[in-house]
């Protein structure tokens, strides 16, 4: 039996290799973009109101806000195998230009804080958060463009 | 200026009492600790508990029912008299929206005297969202998507400063020397140990650049203060009491340009253009406007050192110095017993540890003694002004101004 590849939240990113986006949502009036994503309602206090929100694709790339990483398990909700011990977790804020907005995520596997500077460009990659018998959760990374991992 | 046109008109709040139980882990119940911490700040208000007209708790998420009607819970526990009551929580702000509450009752007339109490029992390790799957709750989802702790945010913060502003892992150890050693002044403090930079360095790497001994810890603490009216201050014999000039309480505005715990992502600035000041710069802003003060009149700042690197930001976030000079403020010695503007003179968080609902009142209780020169070998010279200020998850600013 196969298991399914389950996204860790449902519509935040979609797509495979070269065509992965996150995605978030853009107010119709006041042009605002919104990830997490707003279903709802426009945050903007600015904004004009009346708009509809609708879903759209995040830049792919961005640069390197800040980073950091986490050297101890952290608690549940987030999920390990307690078996395994535990290999530290980078973590990366990235600044995307045309949203003009940080977004944070994982790095890719492999990736460490050594490998990192502020201002590199990096992506956003498909990947694996952690498995379970029957499915794949799968989540964001950030990667270093040009590394291949 | 202090009490012309009368007490509403002043817009100024006495300080009666301050009491606190000591920080540590004592895993007893945070209804203790706060209790104690009341008792005190009677005894040193020189009042009976029956005479008190309103209770507000600061509450804790970590004591079960009681901690979420904490207002009710401690008056309960110092014996029921009838008072007024009121329970608040603003995460790290828990404790002044608590005073402000106290604050607001005073000034409109609701209540001549009002005891304020905030307590915590920490759990071990880091703090970690409430059980159940809540995809639309942000702290869930940072915890389940990322595993980012506490620690990561502020590691993420220092890390962001050592490549804007040129801060070192030497300038974050020595906040700790620093707030360390006053640490080891005051009674109330969980760590009283002097901390050398060589010590931090050789602790354990918690959240890249980050090490142990530059995150603040967990505790249990109680921390609690008795306000009251200028007449009531007056007329109870307290003659040049410490007052409560102003309290900020302020949100964000958007778009917010800093990742803020618990959140995932900023604010996108594509259709509006974000504010001058960051959220945190305007925590303190707020104070200076409502008291008519500037951070020029300051003799003393107690702020929110969750982490070594972080005190730096809350320099520059009070206007003690400008953008990318709180480093250069640490290394010449400004904020330091002794310096222009000694910031965290009972120790910080570094000191203390975080017990969420108290700490924000425990600023409150050090700068009152400071205030009144009663602070012993911590004490600031000629200490008139002092201010208070903490950030809270979920967009809760906070700062307190007091004088004498
Ligand atoms: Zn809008």
């Amino acid at each position: 039996m196969s298991r399914t590849r389950t996204p860790v939240v449902a519509g935040w990113f979609a797509g495979d290799g070269d065509d992965f986006r996150l995605l978030g949502t853009r107010c119709r009036a006041c042009a605002s973009v919104f990830f997490p994503r707003e279903e709802f309602h426009c945050r903007n206090p600015g904004c004009p109101g009346g708009g509809d929100l609708d879903e759209v694709p995040l830049s792919r790339r961005g640069r390197v806000w800040s980073f950091t990483d986490s050297r101890y398990r952290p608690p549940s909700p987030y999920v390990t195998d307690p078996e395994l011990p535990w290999e530290p977790c980078t973590l990366i804020a990235v600044e995307l230009k045309a949203e003009r907005m940080v977004v944070l995520g994982q790095a890719a596997p492999g990736v460490t804080v050594a490998d990192l500077t502020v201002g590199m460009e990096v992506e956003a990659v498909p990947g694996v958060l952690h498995e379970d018998a029957e499915t794949i959760w799968t989540t964001w990374k950030w990667r270093p463009t040009g590394v291949t991992v | 200026m202090a009490a012309d046109g009368g007490d509403g008109v002043s817009g100024e709040v006495a300080v009666l009492g301050v009491g606190m139980h000591p920080w540590g882990k004592w895993g007893r119940g945070f209804v203790e600790y706060g209790v104690a911490a009341a008792r005190a700040a009677l005894a040193d208000a020189g009042l009976e508990w029956r005479e008190i007209g309103s209770v507000v708790g600061a509450d804790t998420v970590r004591g079960g029912y009681p901690g979420y009607v904490s207002g009710a819970t401690f008056a309960k526990a110092l014996g029921w008299q009838g008072a007024r009551v009121t329970s608040v929580y603003a995460a790290c702000a828990s404790g002044a929206q608590a005073v402000n509450t106290a604050r607001g009752q005073i000034l409109s007339g609701l209540a001549d005297v009002v005891l304020v109490v905030g307590a915590d029992a920490a759990p071990k390790g880091f703090f970690r969202p409430a059980g159940g799957d809540r995809p639309d709750d942000p702290d869930w989802l940072r915890f389940r998507i990322l595993g980012a702790t506490n620690p990561t945010y502020f590691g993420l913060y220092a890390r962001r400063r050592m490549a804007v502003h040129g801060d070192t892992l030497e300038d974050f150890a020595q906040v700790k020397v620093k707030n360390s050693a006053l640490g080891t002044l005051n009674p109330y403090a969980r760590y009283r140990k002097s901390v050398t930079a060589e010590e931090v360095a050789a602790s354990a790497v918690v959240a890249d650049p980050l090490r142990l001994l530059d995150i603040c810890a967990t505790s249990d603490g109680g921390a609690a203060v008795v306000l009251s009216s200028m007449g009531f201050a007056r007329r109870h014999g307290a003659v040049d009491p410490v007052r409560i000039r102003a309290v900020s309480t302020v949100t964000p505005r958007y778009p917010t340009t800093v990742p803020d715990l618990p959140d995932i992502a900023t604010d996108s600035a594509v259709a509006a253009e974000p504010a001058a000041a960051t959220f945190r710069a305007s925590i303190a802003r707020a104070a200076y406007e409502e008291a008519g003060i500037g951070p020029e009149d300051l003799a003393l700042a107690e702020v929110y050192d969750l982490s070594t690197a972080l005190e730096l930001q809350w320099y520059e976030d009070l206007g003690l110095c400008g953008e990318g000079e709180g480093a250069k403020l640490l290394r010449d010695g400004t904020t330091a017993l002794g310096g222009r503007i000694p910031v965290n003179t009972s120790g910080g968080l570094a000191s203390f540890g975080e017990a969420v609902p108290a700490q924000a009142i425990a600023q409150v209780c050090e700068v009152t003694w400071q205030l009144r020169g009663a602070a012993g070998d911590r004490q600031v010279e000629r200490a008139r002004v002092g201010i208070t200020a903490n950030q809270g998850l979920f967009g809760h600013g906070s700062a307190v101004i007091a004088v004498r």
